[in-house]
């Protein structure tokens, strides 16, 4: 099977739809078009950009410019891990929890994937690295940020309750036990959900982009389950940090709850 | 049998505090709104970050975890917050609480938080901070949301508790004719602190 390349015009027609969605919800003040013609623009020059990018590093075998590329990723994600917290920590703390449960997952369970389980020569070979890395930065971000919204949200909310169960003397973890394990159900609803329709109500992605690609579906399908196994243990992993280091910072030393340690929600 | 002293506790915007509510008594604490009553409760039970100590007899706050202080010193908010949806959840026993000397059934532990009027709110509240058997009682207007019938249960039931048992009581009221009814030493907190209010 030929690879069809893609012209500008396929592309501009996508670009379309997404501007008409945008009148759409000017028509409709729905107030999210803005928001939705940004995202897609980012999207189309992060996209394009990478693609140059690669195509360069591919052919690259300088491990520090690919580690370097590998630390850009990472920051990034971190600071959209921030962008998407209504309540967010105070003096950098969202940043450097989101950064490091990102690190500690999906660097981790790359490295294990390169070296163990695909065992790449030599692992830090781009093509390999850069996409699973990707896959994996990609879905824990949206894990992390779930869950550390939902906890500083729900604890901004349900102040007193908590505060109740510390004046009875509770200790700080048993006060937000309920709040902690919702917030992490809810960053990793999602990776659940995709498990379980992946294949038979989804296409993933991935899967699909191997098989527009080329690729035989046996081998497509085989990748998207490493993937998507990946993924989920990078995401729970992640998560748990998250909101376990994100929990401990809601109380000081004396164990109270310190909510002047977020930020109150800006409209 | 134990007294509570503050030493020089500084309530976040307040100046430092020291007060002596001998065992088995009942200290009111009056003042007006905003003034920093429920402040100084909350800077007792170290709710908020403070600066001095509080000591119950040879116990001193600042050398113990929080939250064994915490039960130590009982603390029951203006308002009361559950956290399940049964009020019996929020209880460890059934046993040996006072539910009748509140006016309440037995079955109350039954019942739905969601069904609970103001005033069975904060009489289960003072239940189940009774239940822990704290040796001191930080009140923050106990009787606020009771009716009449109701506020004296709520304030024999404290008044025995704190007789019977030698406990430190301080009570935050608006009601100047439940002050004088039930308080053993009367305290105003004003801008430039706490002085002691002597009726004829």
């Amino acid at each position: 099977m030929e690879l069809i390349s893609l012209t500008p015009t396929a592309l501009g027609i996508s670009a379309l739809l997404v501007l008409l969605l945008g009148l759409l919800s000017q028509l409709l003040h729905l107030g999210i078009g803005r928001r939705m013609i940004i995202a897609a623009s980012r999207s189309l020059v992060q996209l394009l950009l990478l693609g140059m990018v690669l195509t360069i590093l591919f052919d690259q075998r300088n491990p520090w410019l690919i580690g370097l590329i590998t630390l850009v990723m990472l920051s990034v994600a971190s600071r959209e891990v921030t962008a998407r917290q209504k309540h967010r920590y105070v003096g950098g703390w969202g940043y450097g929890i989101g950064a490091l449960s990102m690190m500690l997952s999906s660097f981790s369970v790359t490295l294990l994937c390169l070296l163990l389980i695909i065992r790449v020569e030599p692992w830090y070979s781009p093509q390999y690295l850069i996409p699973l890395l990707g896959m994996l930065l990609g879905n824990t971000m949206s894990g992390v940020a779930l869950s550390l919204d939902n906890l500083s949200q729900t604890a901004w909310s349900k102040r007193g309750e908590i505060e109740a169960r510390l004046i009875l003397g509770a200790e700080p973890g048993e006060a937000i036990r309920e709040i902690r394990r919702d917030a992490l159900r809810s960053g990793l609803i999602p990776i659940i959900n995709s498990m379980s329709v992946a294949g038979v109500v989804s296409l993933p992605g991935m899967m699909t982009g191997q098989i527009l690609g080329g690729t035989p579906p046996l081998e497509a399908a085989k990748y998207q389950i490493l993937i998507l196994l990946l993924i989920a243990f990078g995401t729970g992993l992640g998560s748990i940090f998250a909101v376990y280091v994100g929990a401990r910072r809601l109380f000081d030393e004396r164990q109270r709850l310190r909510l002047d340690r977020l930020r109150p929600a800006r409209d | 049998m134990t007294a509570l002293r503050l030493q020089a506790l500084s309530p976040p915007t307040l100046f430092p505090i020291d007060l002596d509510v001998p065992t088995g008594t009942i200290s009111t604490l009056s003042g007006p709104s905003g003034i920093g009553k429920t402040l100084l409760l909350r800077a007792i039970v170290d709710l908020d970050p403070n600066e001095g100590d509080a000591a119950l007899g040879e116990q001193t706050r600042n050398r113990m975890p929080a939250p064994q202080w915490r039960r130590l010193v009982g603390f029951l908010p203006a308002e009361s917050h559950w956290w399940r949806d049964r009020v019996g959840d929020h209880f460890t026993g059934r046993d040996g609480l006072p539910l009748a000397e509140l006016g309440l059934p037995a079955e109350a532990l039954d019942w739905n938080i969601s069904r609970l009027s103001s005033g069975e709110r904060q009489r289960l509240a003072l239940a189940r901070l009774l239940a822990g058997s704290p040796q001191a009682l930080l009140l923050d207007e106990p009787t606020a949301n009771l009716d009449a019938a109701n506020g004296n249960r709520v304030a024999s039931l404290i008044k025995n508790y704190s007789r019977l048992q030698g406990i430190p009581v301080i009570w935050v009221s608006h009601d100047e004719a439940q002050c004088r009814r039930i308080g053993d030493r009367h305290w105003v907190l004003g801008p430039d602190g706490l002085r002691e209010q002597a009726w004829n």
